[in-house]
This record gives structure tokens, sequence and C-alpha cells, in this order.
């Protein structure tokens, strides 16, 4: 019978179930950072860039000597963007004894994940969860930007130096992130004396084909077309426009990091001209330039921003941990290492950072150019 | 006008590709009798297979866009001896979840060996754009359009004029009495497999060049539009999977274009419906005779 | 006696559905009671606690479906559609009621609220569809759940892409547990009723069904919208038990998740539904320690569950240990027995 087949297959899950839970429980003998996000499915390139910059900090961090002398442990879990799969994640982590959680990569699995998080009372520091309400809670606070803040900069950037006035935007519909920074961009647009010619979206599941939006921007008397996506669909849209031979500015936001890598050599000439707002650049300082050569090492592969974020993620851990002076199994260890994170500065390839309470970082973007696949900082004409 | 004409240009070219997939859906299950779900993955296989040959082993183009066609033909041969052959007699829904399986199976193979990356596809075919005029046509799409026109209008000529193709109708006709003809039913599934998964080659080839890059989950979305293509055309007939192929990828452009870039999904799903209550069995299917 | 071939013991092979399902159920609520006790004592691990939710949703959803799937004979993929529609409601009601209503009434009523959305819905859908059977219902189910969630991102009050925050998180084990009972003894009724066996006369011939007199349209109806109100429950249940709610979720993979517990539970088999729920609940989540080959492995799984319930072979050693053959093997020994006694 069948039924027998698939009730022994029960049992045994269960069984493994609690096996796994008797190894659980936190020894105070390392210091366990627990991190989830999307490592395999649409968005596992965000969750994979995460794990490696934090894998890399914790190698660093360990062979120092780890913090306070104790080492770290990071254990990263799968959540595939799924908010329900997040929050068991963030359970097992618990199971695992983490100390301090990294949230979730993106920003919908965060808002569950932080919701758990305060229950628990620990440090919840998400590298890479834009939206508001990641970090509503006092134990929440995050490394990137939040999404509105993108959109004023975006704008800012754009009137103060005068790149362009008539604008047009391609953005992910069913994206959060991009939605964000669209809408705040378009709110505060007037404000700067910019005009919005033409606004055209997409969603995840048409987001290889651009030529009609592309078809209907040219159209238009856009001067500059306002990418604030991710460098995945950036790379379709540069290429396509490219093949198309259109002639306009292409500015991005932050997730147009790692551009350079995902368009590949053979394309790398569409991004000529291209700027985009972030506060990651892989040649910023020799700080950078270590991690880029050291990630680049590890990983064969060049760090994007959210490798940055993960690393800055780990080192803001430690920077906090070691400004309270507290280890894991302290008594007062959550109370005394979420103060501490906003009496900190952190010095991280992705700016120098500190925090308020409200948990957003305090931190400069710059707009960087590119040209043959280098960035460089971008100076007015 | 050349706004329209350029917006249905590249719907054309897009709908070509869905065409090759859809045909490949429509043959299987017109023969096979099931709905091959991992059929938009072998895609993505070709084009890996196409990447791997060409950037990593430095092959020229046209050897490797043969050893994808082998490699495409064999995966798809192998799947369907492993996986589907010994539950042919098993209720359609089982070799259905199978197909999943088999789906998800070469998903996560092709994350486990390229990463989760996506991989830019080489430039195999280079053609400027052309301008008539103020109308600029993109050249791949060009190629897109003549290379799937010609396939669509020789596998016509296939399915309606040779033995092996006259078999493949007799099958998807009536199994049994085919086989009562003294035609190997078995032969001509693994036939069908064959071509479909040629198909899906060729199709990865024109997504790769059109569209510029590859990963382990490109060929997902593609297979679930070809498998509304095929049934919007009526499943099983293979004018109607061409037809509802290039239809689909008309509707969706000119409808980003005219009507809403938010909601062109919804859109397309809804002529889809619309024409499946007027139409039943799709735009060119086969009235099914219900028996008592 | 019939059946003399199969059966050559006399044995009764299978009980009357009632006394079967009320195995089923005793053993749920067995189960139902010692998870609690497990997890009360904090034996259960946080991880394995944190899907006892997860499992009561997708058992309701899975059971809701089956009624399609297994009882109609009727393949759909847009289940995660009737899903999201009652998790939409459910959760706005709650987020509207959340100062006005205590808890106790404001939740069931969520649910309530949340099914019957997700019943019209049903209604809607279900009035064309009606004409269609077989792979043209399967894809325009798919194309329904695939509008309805591309409304929901184009919608303002949904929130959205960037998802539905602020839903009070009433969903407790203890909660979802009495829905899934309640939807097992309604379904269970359902099917055992005059009306069940009209639905399941439409799956086995459809035209002889209509010539004898069963209302094909009405049965149809009644079976689309049992199940679409289910599926908005269990939807309010998952809206529930996280703080955020989002489109994306409800996408086509889940409808296709929700087909393949089904399919391997066996269709038309409420037992079944339940113990492949919890199966294809736990699996992947029991299979995170094996990190990058998860999704390989689950794959893998399914294939080879699916090959091995299609081979001869394993039929033929599953039948050596089927309760039906063990008893039968006892008796003979036991008869053996008694004849050595006697001698």
């Amino acid at each position: 019978m069948k039924k027998i087949f698939a009730i022994a297959l029960a049992a045994m899950m269960i069984t493994v179930m609690f096996a796994g839970c008797g190894n659980s429980g936190s020894d105070d003998a390392s210091f366990v950072i627990g991190g989830v996000g999307p490592l395999t499915g649409d968005y596992a390139t965000y969750g994979i860039s995460v794990k490696q910059g934090a894998e890399l900090a914790v190698k660093e961090i360990n062979e120092a000597g780890g913090i306070n002398g104790v080492p770290v442990e990071l254990l990263f879990e799968d959540d595939q963007v799924d908010a329900e799969m997040a929050v068991n994640a963030y359970n097992k982590l618990m199971d695992d004894g983490m100390d301090v959680s990294l949230g979730a990569v993106t920003s919908g699995a965060c808002i569950a994940v932080s919701e758990k998080a305060n229950e628990d009372g620990i440090l919840m520091l998400t590298p890479s969860g834009s939206q508001v309400e990641c970090i509503q809670y006092p134990n929440g606070f995050r490394i990137c930007f939040g999404d509105p803040e993108q959109g004023v900069n975006a704008a800012k950037f754009l009137a103060n130096n005068n790149v362009a006035k008539k604008i047009a935007i391609i953005y992910d519909k069913s994206n959060d992130y991009s939605n964000g920074i669209k809408e705040t961009f378009v709110s505060v647009a007037p404000e700067y004396g910019l005009e919005i010619v033409s606004e055209q979206a997409f969603t995840n599941q048409s987001n290889t084909d651009f030529s009609v939006q592309l078809q209907t921007i040219a159209g238009t008397d856009a001067e500059l077309i306002f990418l604030p996506i991710y460098a995945q669909e950036a790379a379709y849209i540069l290429t396509q426009a490219q093949s198309m031979g259109m002639e306009h500015i292409f500015f991005g936001g932050d997730g147009m990091d790692g551009i350079v890598e995902k368009i590949g050599a053979d394309n790398v000439s569409a991004t000529d001209g291209l700027l985009f707002l972030t506060p990651f650049d892989t040649q910023a300082d020799e700080q950078n330039i270590k991690f880029t050569a050291d990630y680049q090492a590890a990983y064969n592969a060049i760090p994007d921003q959210f490798a940055g974020d993960g690393y800055d993620a780990i080192y803001t851990i430690k920077a906090a941990a070691e400004h309270a002076n507290v280890k894991p199994g302290d008594a007062d260890f959550n109370e005394k290492i979420i103060a501490a994170m906003t009496e900190i500065t952190v010095d991280g390839t992705t700016g120098t950072m500190t925090w308020s309470a409200d948990g957003a970082p305090e931190k400069a973007a710059a707009v960087v150019v590119l040209q043959d696949g280098v960035a460089t900082p971008y100076t007015a004409k | 006008m050349m706004d329209f004409l350029s917006t249905l240009i590249s719907g054309l070219s897009l709908g070509s590709i869905y065409a090759l997939i859809a045909l490949g859906y429509t043959m299987v299950y017109g023969i096979a009798k099931m709905l091959n779900f991992a059929h938009g993955d072998v895609i993505m296989v070709g084009a890996f297979a196409v990447i791997t040959s060409v950037s990593m082993l430095g092959l020229s183009p046209v050897l490797s866009i043969l050893i994808s066609i082998v490699c495409c033909v064999v995966l798809g041969v192998s799947i369907e001896r492993i996986a589907y052959k010994p539950l042919r007699k098993s209720p359609p829904l089982a070799v259905l979840i199978t197909a999943i399986g088999v789906s998800y199976f070469l998903q996560s193979l092709a994350l486990l060996i390229f990463g989760s990356t996506q991989h830019s596809f080489p430039k195999i075919i280079n053609m400027p754009a052309i301008e008539l005029g103020e109308l600029t046509i993109r050249g791949n799409m060009l190629i897109t359009l003549v290379i799937t026109t010609a396939i669509m209008a020789g596998m016509s000529i296939f399915i309606n004029k040779s033995k092996t193709g006259k078999a493949m109708r007799a099958v998807s006709e009536d199994r049994d009495a085919a086989e009562l003809m003294g035609i190997s039913v078995n032969r001509t599934i693994t036939i069908t497999f064959a071509i479909g998964s040629a198909l899906a080659a060729v199709a990865g080839l024109f997504y790769g060049t059109t569209y510029g890059f590859i990963g382990p989950y490109t060929g997902s979305m593609p297979g679930i539009k070809a498998f509304v293509a095929a049934v919007f055309g009526g499943i099983g007939s293979m004018p109607g999977a061409m037809l509802g192929g290039i239809l689909l990828g008309v509707i969706e452009n000119l409808s980003k274009r005219y009507i809403s870039t938010e909601l062109s999904d919804a859109i397309v799903f809804a002529v889809l419906i619309i024409v499946l209550m007027v139409k039943p069995t799709g735009l060119l299917g086969k009235k099914i005779n219900e028996k008592v | 006696m019939q059946n003399n071939q199969h059966n050559p013991f006399g044995i009764k092979m299978s009980k009357k559905p009632l006394t079967k399902n009320i195995v089923t159920l005793t053993a749920l609520v067995i189960a139902f009671a010692v998870m609690l006790v497990l997890s009360e004592a904090g034996i259960l691990s946080r991880h394995m606690r944190s899907m006892l939710v997860p499992v009561c949703i997708n058992i309701i959803l899975a059971v809701s479906l089956n009624l399609l799937v297994g009882f109609l004979g009727e393949l759909t993929l847009g289940h995660a559609g009737f899903m999201s529609v009652g998790a939409y409601a459910g959760c706005l009601f709650s987020i509207a009621m959340k100062e006005i209503l205590p808890m106790a009434i404001r939740f069931p009523l969520a649910m309530l609220v949340g099914g019957l959305v997700a019943a019209v819905f049903g209604v809607i859908i279900g009035i064309p569809v009606l004409r269609l059977h077989g792979d043209y219902l399967a894809i325009v189910t798919l194309a329904f759940g695939e509008i309805i969630r591309s409304v929901i991102i184009n919608l303002e009050f949904t929130g959205g892409a960037a998802g539905l925050k602020g839903t009070p998180q009433d969903s407790t084990f203890v909660i979802a547990f009495i829905v899934v009972m309640i939807t097992l003894i309604l379904i269970i009724n359902l099917v055992n009723s005059r009306h069940g066996r009209a639905i399941m006369a439409i799956r086995d011939n459809r035209i002889a069904a209509e010539a004898s007199g069963i209302n094909v349209t009405y049965f149809r109806m009644l079976a689309f919208v049992m199940a679409a109100f289910f599926a908005g429950v269990a939807g309010v249940l998952y809206g529930h038990n996280l703080s955020i709610l989002t489109a994306g979720t409800f996408d086509y993979n889940k409808s296709i998740e929700l087909l393949v517990i089904v399919v391997l539970g066996g269709m038309g088999s409420i037992r079944g539904s339940i113990v492949s729920a919890i199966i294809i609940t736990l699996l992947p989540e029991v299979l995170r320690d094996l990190a990058d080959y998860r999704m390989l492995i689950y794959a893998l799984v399914l294939i080879i569950m699916m090959l091995l319930n299609a081979s001869p072979r394993f039929a033929a050693v599953k039948a050596q240990f089927s309760p039906a053959a063990l008893k039968a093997a006892a008796a003979a020994k036991k008869a053996a027995k008694e004849g050595n006694a006697n001698e």
C-alpha cells in the first residue's frame, strides 16, 4: 500500500525533526550569526552574494581572534524569497542557537522575520531589506538605503547636477524595491523641477523583452531613462537599447550594482555612460580593493553591493559587540548590543555609517559613471 | 503607424519563439497525450550548451549549435525513456507531476553547475539593425522571424508528407489502430521527443541571441507562455501552436504598447479566456465528440 | 462471494468509507494532541513548531483541491488564486476591525469573509469555466490565477507589490487544527452524501450522469464553490500567520505545489491528501541541512515516488506488506496453529 510507504516517510521525517532539535540549544562557545535569504530560485543571486560577503567577513574575524575572543559562526538558510519559508528558517536558526539575526535579504521576507526577531528581542541587522517596515521595531537596523531615501537621492542628484530635465522611467511593477523608489521619485520630481514624460512598467513574468517599453520612450522627448531596478533586468534593457541604437542617458539606483559583471564582457560597451547611485564601489579605497580581491579569490566573482552589505553587516555586529563589550550568554547581551548600535561608527565597504534609533544608516551616496566597465565617481560637467 | 509596425514586428519575433516552443508542447501532447512541463527547461539546457561550447570551449558557432541540438535531443529522449515511459499506462496527472519533477530537477542541476547569475549569451548571430525609413528593426529579430518561419514551414511539410510524419499523425489520431497498422508507437514517441527537443534547442538559441542572457530559471516563463500558446491554438494541433504562439507574442506587445505595461500579463490571459469561451477547444483545435 | 480472484481469503478489502474516515479523523486528533503536548512541553523544536500551522493550511488546501481534482475529476491550476483572494479579503477585514472587535470574534469572521469572497470568485470563475474540460479548463484556471495576482499587484488597497502589512497574527496551531477538522468533516460529509455521489458520477461519466438526471452544471458549480471557499479560509489562516502578505506568493508554482500534494496522496483519497500535505510541507524543511542539493533531492523524490507508484514490481512488494495481506498471513498462521492444537 502506498499509504504505508507515505506514513513511513512521514514518520522518518518527524524523527529527523526531533533529531535536529536534540543538538540545538545555544552553547556560548561561539557567536552565532544567522542569515536568511534566497539561495535557490529566481532571486538566488542576491542571497548568495550576501552570504558570501558575510562568510568572508566571518573568516577574517575568526582569523583575527573572533569577537571579544569568541569565534563567530555564520549560519545561512534559504528562503526562496518566501515569507513563510523565511520564518521557518528563522526558527530553525533560533533552534541552532542564533545570537544575532541578519534578518532576511529581501524586504518581504525581512518584514516577516522582523516580527519574530522583535518577539525574541535579539538584534536584527538586515544587510539589504530596503522597505521601511523592515526595521519598524526598535531592535531592527539595516545596512542599505531605504527605498524612499533612494528615490529622493536620485531626484536630488539629477536636479543638483543638471543632468537632465525630461525623464522616462522603466520599473518593475511586481517588485517592492523598484516600486518603492519609483513612487517616491515620481512624487518628489516636481519639487526638483524634473518632468516625468513616460512611466513604463514590467513584471517578473515579462522581464526579458523590453522592446515595446524602449520604443515607446524613444517616441518621447525624454533625455534620460531612470531604471530603479536590479542589475539583471537592467542588463536586458541596456543591451536591447544599444541594439536599437538609443542614445539616452541611463541612470540607476543601488540595485544597478554588479551590472558590469552581469552584462558580460561581450556587451560591456552597452554600459558606457551609465550613471548610478551607489554606496558601494569595488575600487573606492584600500579596504574595498582588498575586499574585492579577497572575494574574487574565494568565489571567482566580482562582489556586488549585496556582498558589500553582507560583509559590512558582520563587521557592524562586531563593532557593536565590542563597543558594548558583551559576549553571547552575558546577562543583558541583547539589550546592550542593540543599545550599542546607535553609538558606533562603522567604516565599511559601503561607506562610513552611523545609525539613529529608527534603524536606518546615515551614509553618503555617491554617483558613479561607467566607462569600459570601470566605475569612476561622477563629476559634474 | 511606424510605431504600430515596429511593435508588431517585435511581437512577431517574440511570438515566433513562443511558437517554436509551443510546437514541442503540442507534438508531445498530440502523440504521447501528456503535458511535458519540463519542455521549457530543455530550452535552458540547449542555451547553456551553446554558452559552454562557445564561451568556455571556444568552438565555432555552427559546431556549438549542432552540439546544442544533439544535447537537447539526447536529453529529451532520455527523459522520455527514464521518466515518462514507465508511466505510459498511468493517469495523465501522474505523468504531469513527474514532468514537474523533471523540470525542478533540470533547474536545480543547472543552478548547481552554472550558479544563480545569468550568463551572457555569445553573439553568434550578429546583424545590425535595419532601417527602413523611420522604421528600425533589430537584426536578431528579423533573423529569428525568418528562420522560425522556415522551420515551421519545414515541419508542416514533414508532418504532412513524410512517412514518419504520417505515422506521428496516425499515433496521435488513434494509438491502438496505428499499432495494428504496423506503426511502432514507442519509436514514434521517441522521434516526437527528439524533434520537440531539437526545436527547443533552436528556440533556446534564438531566445539567447534575442534577449542575451540565460540563467537556470530562464526556461520556465517561456515554457508556461508556450503552453498557453499551445492551448490557445488548440492543443495537439501543429498549425494551432504556430498561430497561438505568434498571436500571443503580438497580443502581448500590442497590449504593452497601447493599453498598459502594468497589466499586459493579465490582458494576455484575459484574451485567452475569452477565446476559449467562444471556441472551447482553442482556435484550431478539433471538436471532441463525446461518446457515452 | 464476489471478487474472489483478487481477494482469495474473503477479507473485506475496504471498510465502509464512513468507518475509514472516522479512523482518519481519530488518528488526526491523536496526532494533534501529541503535537500539542510536545509543543507545550517545549520538546518540539521551534523550527518544527513554526511548521504546524503551515501543515494545517496545506491540509485544508489539499483536501479542497482534491474535491475538484479527485472527486470532480477536473484538473485546475488556479487554486492559489482562490487562496490569495481569501487571504486578502480576510486580512483587510482584520486590519479594519483590529481595534473594534476582539480576536475571538474578529478571526472567525475574517475566515468567513475570506471564504465567502473566495466562493464568490469561485462562482465568477466557475460560470465561464463550466463550458470547458480537461487541459483547457486547466489553462483557464491558471490564467485566472495569474490575472488575480496581476490585479492585486496593481491595486492600491492591497499594498501592491510591497505587500499588505499590519494583519494581526491570530493563527495558532489550535485554531488552525479546529478549522482543519471542520473542513474535513464538511468535505467528507459532502463526498459521502447524494451530492458527493453525483459529483463522482460526473467524474466517471459525465454524459451518463447527465442522462440519469444529474444536473451537471449545478454539481460542478457546487464543487467549485466549495473548493474555493475552503481555499479562501486557508488563505485567511495563511495571512494571519505572517506579518506580511505578498501577491507573489500565490503564483502558479503554488498551485502546482498543491496539485503535487493531491496527486502524490492519491486522487480522491482524503486520507492520502492529508498524509501527503504533511510530507510535502515538511520535506523541503527537513532537507534544509543538505543546502544546495535540497531542491535537487526534492525533485528526485518526486520523480521516484511517481515511478514507484506505477511500477508493477513495487506494487507486488507493497502488496506483501499491506494490512490485508498481513492480516491474511496472520490468519493463516493462526489457522495453522489451531490445526496443530487440534491434532
